[in-house]
C-alpha cells in the first residue's frame, strides 16, 4: 500500500506540475475554458476504458483529439464565443458518456482515481509528461507572441497554424493524463487554478511559469496526501487544495 | 531621386465575400511619410495588414528586395492579461540585451523600464514600447496603425514628435493609418484618402480639398473644416 501511495504521488506531482505550466499559456489566451469541454468530451472515452478495463488516459486521448477538431470546426464555422461552444460540447460529452457508463464507475469517470495507477502506467505518464513539457517549453515564446497578437506573430514570420496545432496537441495530452487523476469534471480546474494563483503573485513571466508549476505540484502532493489520510477521493481534494492556494494568493495579490 | 520602396497596383481585397479595398494603386518612396486617411471601416487597417501579407488579395504588391518592415498594430487587447515585464517582451524577438537597451535609449527610455510590468505601464509608455518593438532589427519602413488610439492629447503629441525625430535620425519611411486630419497636415508628405475605394491621393495641401473631404467623410467634413481654421 505504501508503494501504491508513492506511485500515485509521483504520477500526481508530474501531471499536476505540467498542467499548471500549460495553464499559464491557456490563461493568457482566455483558453482555460477549452480544457473544460475537452475534459467532458473525454468522458465517453473514459466510460469505454472503464467498461473494457484499459487505461482511462488511453480511452480519453482519441476523444480529446476529436473534441479539439470539433471545437476548432465549430468556432471557424459559427464564430460563436468559446463559452457558448463550451456549453454545447460539455453537455454532449456528459450526455454520451451517461448513455453507457456503468453507474458504479460514475465517480471514477467524473472525479478520477489516482489510487489505482500501476507501475508502468506511472512510468509511461512520467515519460509523456517530460516530452509534453519540453514541447511546451520549446513553443512557449512563440505562443506568447501569438497570444499577444496573431498579426504581430505573423509579421515576425511565425507559422501560427503550426504552433497552434502543437499547442492543441499538448492540451490534448495533458487533458488525457489529467482525467486519470481528477476525472472529466475537474480537468479544467487542474489546468486553470494554479495559473490563476500564480498570476496573482507574479510580476513577470518567469515567476508566473515557476509559481504555476509549483502550485500544480503542491496541490497534487497535498491532495493525494490528504486522500491517504481520509476517505475522500483524491481528485476533489487536489482541486480543493488548489482553490485554497488561490484564495491565499488573492490576499497577497500584486 | 529617392528609390521606390513599395509599389501597389490595382489592389483589391475581399474578406468573407465583402469588398474591403477596391482598385487601389500607389507608390511609396524612401523617406516618405505616407498617411492613410479615412473614416472607421474604410479599410485602412486591412490595407496595412494586406501589405504585410496577412490577408489574401488580388493585384500587385511589390516591396523592394530585402526591405525590413516594422509593424505596430492598433490594439493589443490581451497583452495586459499576461504578467510579463518589458524585458521579457523584447526577448520574444530573440535579440541581445545590448540592442534592446540601445533602442530603448533612442526613444528616451532608461534601463529601469525593463523591469516594469507591461500591465503597469501608462498608455503613452506602452505605445512608445511598441515603437521600440517595431524599431528593433533596424527596419527600413514602419507600418503604424492609429498610433494614438487610447492615448490622451499630450501623449499624442509625444508619439508624433517621437516618430518625426526617429524618421530624421534613422532615415525611416513611415506608413501611418489615421482618421485624424491634423496629423496628415503636420506630419506627412503624401496622403491616400480611402473609403473602400480610393477617393484621392497626393500632397495633403493639394488633394485635401473640401470636395474630396466631403466625399471621404460625408457630413463629418464640417467639423474638420471648422477645426482647421
Amino acid at each position: 500500500m505504501g508503494s501504491q501511495f508513492f506511485l500515485s504521488l509521483i504520477a500526481g506531482i508530474f501531471i499536476g506540475g505540467a498542467a499548471g505550466y500549460l495553464g499559464t499559456l491557456m490563461l493568457s489566451k482566455r483558453m482555460a475554458l477549452a480544457v473544460c469541454p475537452l475534459g467532458h468530451l473525454a468522458l465517453p472515452g473514459i466510460a469505454l476504458a472503464l467498461i473494457y478495463g484499459f487505461d482511462v488516459s488511453l480511452g480519453a486521448f482519441p476523444f480529446v483529439i476529436l473534441g479539439i477538431i470539433l471545437i476548432w470546426l465549430c468556432e471557424m464555422r459559427t464564430k460563436l464565443p468559446m463559452e457558448a461552444l463550451t456549453a454545447i460540447v460539455f453537455a454532449s460529452g456528459v450526455g454520451i458518456a451517461f448513455l453507457f457508463l456503468p453507474i458504479e464507475e460514475t465517480e471514477t469517470a467524473l472525479v478520477g482515481d489516482i489510487s489505482r495507477v500501476g507501475f508502468w502506467e506511472v512510468v509511461i505518464s512520467v515519460v509523456l509528461i517530460i516530452l509534453v513539457s519540453s514541447v511546451i517549453k520549446k513553443i512557449y515564446p512563440q505562443m506568447i507572441l501569438i497570444n499577444i497578437s496573431e498579426d504581430i506573430a505573423k509579421a515576425e514570420k511565425i507559422n501560427v497554424k503550426k504552433y497552434n496545432f502543437l499547442y492543441l496537441g499538448c492540451i490534448a495530452m495533458i487533458a488525457a493524463l489529467g482525467v486519470k487523476m481528477v476525472g472529466g469534471l475537474l480537468t479544467a480546474a487542474l489546468v486553470a487554478i494554479p495559473a490563476c494563483s500564480a498570476r496573482n503573485l507574479s510580476r513577470n513571466l518567469s515567476q508566473y511559469t515557476f509559481l504555476a508549476t509549483f502550485f500544480g505540484i503542491l496541490s497534487s502532493f497535498f491532495g493525494i496526501s490528504f486522500f491517504k489520510l481520509s476517505n475522500f477521493s483524491a481528485g476533489p481534494l487536489i482541486i480543493l487544495v488548489s482553490a485554497l492556494i488561490f484564495l491565499i494568493s488573492m490576499v497577497f495579490k500584486k | 531621386m529617392s528609390e521606390i520602396i513599395l509599389k501597389v497596383k490595382n489592389l483589391n481585397v475581399k474578406l468573407e465575400e465583402e469588398e474591403i479595398i477596391k482598385e487601389l494603386s500607389f507608390e511609396v518612396k524612401e523617406g516618405d511619410v505616407l498617411t492613410i486617411l479615412g473614416p472607421n471601416g474604410a479599410g485602412k487597417t486591412v490595407l496595412l495588414k494586406t501589405l504585410l501579407g496577412l490577408f489574401p488579395y488580388q493585384g500587385e504588391i511589390k516591396w523592394t528586395k530585402e526591405v525590413k518592415i516594422g509593424y505596430v498594430p492598433q490594439r493589443l487587447p490581451f497583452i495586459r492579461d499576461i504578467p510579463m515585464n518589458v524585458e521579457e517582451l523584447f526577448k520574444l524577438k530573440k535579440i541581445s540585451r545590448k540592442e534592446i537597451k540601445e533602442t530603448l535609449n533612442s526613444v528616451g527610455f532608461g534601463e529601469e523600464i525593463l523591469d516594469k510590468k507591461i500591465g503597469n505601464l501608462s498608455s503613452g509608455q506602452f505605445q512608445r514600447i511598441l515603437v521600440v518593438w517595431a524599431l528593433i532589427g533596424n527596419p527600413d519602413i514602419l507600418l503604424f496603425d492609429e498610433p494614438t488610439t487610447g492615448i490622451d492629447i499630450g501623449g499624442e503629441e509625444t508619439i508624433y514628435s517621437l516618430l518625426a525625430k526617429l524618421k530624421e535620425e534613422r532615415n525611416l519611411t513611415i506608413l501611418l493609418v489615421t482618421h485624424d486630419l491634423s496629423v496628415v497636415y503636420k506630419f506627412s508628405n503624401y496622403v491616400i484618402c480611402l473609403n473602400k475605394c480610393p477617393i484621392c491621393q497626393g500632397v495633403p495641401r493639394e488633394v485635401l480639398t473640401p470636395e474630396n473631404l466631403q466625399k471621404l467623410y460625408g457630413e463629418e467634413v464640417k467639423f474638420y473644416e471648422h477645426h482647421k481654421h
